[in-house]
């Protein structure tokens, strides 16, 4: 009877480990052992490839990955924290809606942003014609492409990650800390360096850890605007559609240990004792700005970020209602009509791989949704042996380049192993479910531990205590409490499933292509509007979801991400 | 209804013994308190009655049955938790009828036995409001309700009152007590706060670092405490450290070397704890026991002292008196009008009254 407990945990934990050894694990390790194979035969050539002095490539690329990333963290922080410093500490007319509209560009899955701004900012761009035009020059003024496209892509998609932590930390911050250090004779600029800032320090050097993962990791945007410029994420895509799955591994290897070792880092760094605050009831306090004209500039940049941060999903919008072939030589689109909206519903090819992905996506959630309950109910509620290195080994995934969690699939389930019920998933229907399972599977646990790690522990006993058994309680009481929470990241989950691009960009079949792919097709053929039309769906499911999440679910989604 | 019988429970969380080599037994419809500070064991007890932890070493019994590893959902015990521990997606009703549920209780039943306890609780009209839009109070009444509904075996309140204001603490006293009554329920209670243990409990059990130090009715750890812990986390008290000079028939004298003197001590079981001649000894008087007074006042034990500070509490008024550089011993007497405060920096006599002294040992670590 002693061990009833233990039996119990026990039994949580064996199908868990299971899953995450099959599908996490061994695919990881199986691309580690791939990576020290040449030519079939075992040998360190692929490193010395890679590190040697013959391909000077790959050694480009992953320093190429490391400066833009570096730069990405720069830029985003430039703009995501004196935005959410303004924003949050001054009050003027508008700021709601600005510092709502500030973390809009989370509502553009990665490739699909990227298209828009390719459109609106590269060579046959709407803005540097419409400029141009209007100035009558000869050439266009600017372009992006290249690095800068990188760039400036990178820094709007991840600048909220600064903005959210930074408004998050501000208005955690006590304001008696610094009236304390007004009263005791510092003056404002001292006040911000001397308090403000070192309590933001803990939020921003965690934004920072995540931004550079992200970046690291990013793929569309290369994809689309890189031209000649490599990237580690993208050389793997390359080495696989060469054949050389062989130095694909290796890549992955190298740009994994990099994210796992960025994984510790920040567990490291979040699981320090900070200097939290320790006072409760924090009220606003923000400054009122009576000053007509520091409060008009406020406005002015208010509404100029937003014209910024909401042109490419007005572009997107526009695009979407131009019907193919009508935008050809000219310079704007002339013609618009819903054509392409239409075309979803009575032509069977374009719709087919909306359904694709939302089949494909609905999968994947369910089993998230099932095992990410049962994984985090483990590891908050239970003690075992060995925890840390489970929710390591649950946290992988979401730290892994998501080009990297192709190839250890594509490397684990080219041939038949016991996790594939001795069947070859690679080039099936269910290799980019279970992709989409292994990628998403992190952002669940996270937002279920969030709402288990609110729950008490006396509930549980409460319910034991008058005679429930654990697996009515946990039906009767857990899940009911815990059900917003999971509910809302399995949400988030399943529109991220449903735009995911490089993980399918690696494993689709034909029958099976997602949207993702579908707007490369288009792409390809020049048929802008139908990829934008794809696209807007995609915006128009994350605001739905979003929507539902902060209305019935009270939870905001957009703090998943985090 | 039933007792509850520990014998010699050990309980180890790893390395450290959370509660050591206990005997207690609970007998039917009392209210037992355990008292003590944070961390002295009192709560990992408790939870080894409702079944949350097992013992490391020992036996658990209500009446007859061996219940040391029963799972909880199988004890039939009631619990009402520190924090409540109401489920939030549950109307009052639905919490409270929730143990019938589990219990496959019929629907018409389980109705009118809630009702029943709501009622009880008064809280009658609040079955369909949502737990999270009651008072403190309120939801105190809620998880009273949904412990008793059950009808348990045994009623356990952990620090049940701790979240609560002062007024209000002191009304769910009262009705916590009434309850108990009315279902002649075997209670037990924890808490750190000795007012609640003294008013409302039959016997106490006190305890400090894992150890029951003493098990008596409120009066007696009050008057009789066994050692200096209990001496001095039951009341206030005036604790000296004494070493015995002198036994006679009647009376004792103790050096007190902070008062560079002896006292007297009437020789009885009330005013000697039992010791043995190894212990360390200290001498407990209680504030209103002692005799302060501008006067000079004849007897046994009266010393000289100044009035250090006057403090005014409305019902009583407690007189600092310093003895010397080393010593200041405290004196409560009841309010009786302005003639009775005594003026900082007066030169005073006290007397500690011989019947009212108690001797105790150090209490071991």
């Amino acid at each position: 009877m002693l061990n009833a407990e233990k039996r119990k945990t026990l039994l949580l934990l064996i199908p868990v480990i299971l899953v995450l050894i099959g599908y996490v694990l061994y695919p990881t390790l199986r691309t580690a052992y791939e990576s020290f194979f040449h030519n079939g035969v075992l040998s360190l050539q692929n490193y010395e490839d890679f590190f040697g002095t013959k391909a000077k490539a790959n050694l480009q690329a992953l320093w190429n990955s490391v400066w833009i990333s570096l730069l990405s963290v720069l830029f985003s922080a430039l703009i995501g924290v004196p935005l959410a410093y303004i924003f949050n500490r001054y009050e003027f007319p508008g700021r709601r809606f600005f510092s709502n509209i500030a973390i809009m560009p989370i509502v553009l899955p990665s490739l699909v942003g990227v298209m828009a701004f390719m459109f609106l900012y590269g060579e046959a761009g709407l803005i540097p014609n419409a400029i141009k035009d209007l100035l009558n020059l000869s050439e266009v003024p600017f372009k992006i492409g290249g690095i800068s496209g990188i760039l400036i892509v990178h820094a709007y998609t991840m600048y909220p990650y600064f903005y959210m932590t930074t408004a998050s930390a501000l208005s955690n911050l006590d304001p008696s800390l610094e009236e304390a250090a007004s009263n005791l004779g510092a003056n404002r600029f001292k006040v911000f360096w001397q308090v403000t800032f070192p309590l933001l320090t803990p939020g921003l050097v965690a934004a920072s850890l995540l931004v550079f993962m992200v970046s690291m990791a990013s793929f569309s945007a290369p994809f689309l605007l890189a031209g000649g410029f490599r990237v580690l994420s993208l050389q793997i895509y390359f080495s696989k559609i060469n054949g050389d799955l062989e130095m694909a591994a290796t890549q992955s290897v190298i740009l994994s240990i990099v994210s796992i070792v960025f994984l510790l880092f920040m567990r490291w760094y979040q699981g320090r004792k900070d200097y939290r605050m320790a006072s409760k009831g924090i009220g606003a306090h923000r400054s009122e700005v009576s000053n007509p004209l520091l409060k008009w500039t406020m406005v002015t940049l208010g509404v100029f970020a937003v014209v910024i941060l909401l042109l490419p999903h007005a572009t997107l919008l526009i695009l979407s209602l131009v019907p193919e072939g009508t935008w050809t030589w000219q310079t704007y689109p002339t013609v618009f009509n819903l054509e392409n909206y239409t075309m979803l519903f009575d032509t069977p090819y374009i719709w087919e791989p909306v359904r694709n992905s939302l089949i494909m996506a609905f999968i994947a959630c369910l089993g998230v949704f099932v095992f990410g309950i049962f994984t985090s109910y483990a590891l908050v509620k239970r003690k075992f042996i060995g925890k840390n290195l489970l929710d390591i080994l649950v946290m992988i995934p979401w730290a892994l380049p998501a080009t990297v969690v192709g190839m250890n699939l594509i490397l684990a389930f080219n041939s038949p192993n016991p996790f594939s019920f001795g069947q070859i998933l690679v080039g099936t229907f269910w290799i980019l479910p279970l992709a989409y399972f292994v990628r998403f599977l992190p952002l669940v646990v996270r937002s279920t531990n969030a709402v288990l790690e609110q729950l008490d522990d006396s509930i549980e006993e409460a319910a034991q205590n008058l005679g429930a058994k654990w697996f009515y309680t946990f039906r009767k009481v857990v899940i009911p409490i815990i059900m917003p929470g999971v509910l809302s990241g399995t949400l988030l989950a399943f529109v991220q499933a449903v735009g995911e691009f490089p993980t399918s960009v690696l494993l689709y079949t034909i029958g099976n292509r997602p949207i993702s792919i579908e707007i490369m097709n288009q792409l390809r053929m020049f048929n802008i509007g139908q990829a934008a039309a794809y696209g807007m769906i995609q915006v128009a499911l994350i605001a739905v979801v979003m929507f539902i999440s902060s209305r019935f679910l009270g939870v905001k989604a957009e703090k998943s991400l985090g | 209804m039933s007792t509850v019988h520990l014998s010699a429970i050990t309980k180890q969380f790893g390395k450290v013994t959370a509660v050591e080599d206990l005997d207690l037994l609970i007998r039917e419809g009392e209210f037992f308190t355990f008292l003590g500070p944070s961390g002295c064991g009192k709560t990992t007890t408790l939870r080894m009655v409702a079944g949350f932890y097992y013992p490391t070493k020992g036996v658990v019994k209500f009446n007859d049955r061996d219940m040391t590893t029963v799972p909880p959902e199988k004890r039939n015990t009631g619990m009402v938790f520190q924090n409540y521990a109401l489920f939030p997606h549950m109307t009052v009703f639905e919490n409270v009828a929730f143990g019938l549920k589990v219990r496959k209780m019929n629907k018409a039943d389980t109705k009118k036995r809630v009702e029943d306890v709501l009622r009880k609780v008064r809280l009658d009209q609040y079955a369909e409001r949502q737990v999270s839009q009651l008072s403190g109070g309120q939801q105190q009444r809620v998880a009273l309700a949904r412990a008793l509904v059950i009808e348990p075996d045994i009623l356990l309140l952990d620090e049940p009152l701790s979240n609560l204001d002062a007024r209000l603490r002191d009304e769910m006293r009262a009705e916590i007590l009434r309850l108990q009554k009315e279902y002649q329920i075997t209670t037990i209670y924890v808490t750190h706060d000795q007012v609640e243990a003294l008013t409302m409990s039959d016997r106490i059990a006190v305890f400090n670092f894992g150890k029951c130090q003493q098990v008596g009715t409120p009066t007696e750890i009050y008057n009789e405490p066994v050692n200096d812990f209990v001496a001095e986390f039951i009341g206030e008290t005036n604790l000296l450290a004494v070493v015995e000079a002198g036994s006679g028939e009647s009376q004792r004298s103790y050096h007190v070397d902070m008062l560079d003197n002896d006292v007297t001590v009437n020789n009885t079981s009330l005013n000697v704890a039992e010791y043995t001649e190894n212990d360390e000894l200290r001498m407990s008087v209680r504030p209103e026991a002692v005799e302060v007074s501008d006067q000079p006042i004849t007897g046994t034990n009266v010393f000289p002292g100044k009035v250090k500070m006057v403090q005014f509490t409305g019902a009583a008024v407690h007189t600092y008196v310093e003895m010397n550089d080393r010593l200041t011993l405290v004196g409560t007497a009841l309010n009786q009008g302005p003639s009775t405060y005594l003026k900082e920096g007066a030169e005073v006599y006290v007397r500690l009254p011989e019947d009212q002294i108690r001797i105790v040992p150090k209490a071991g670590v």
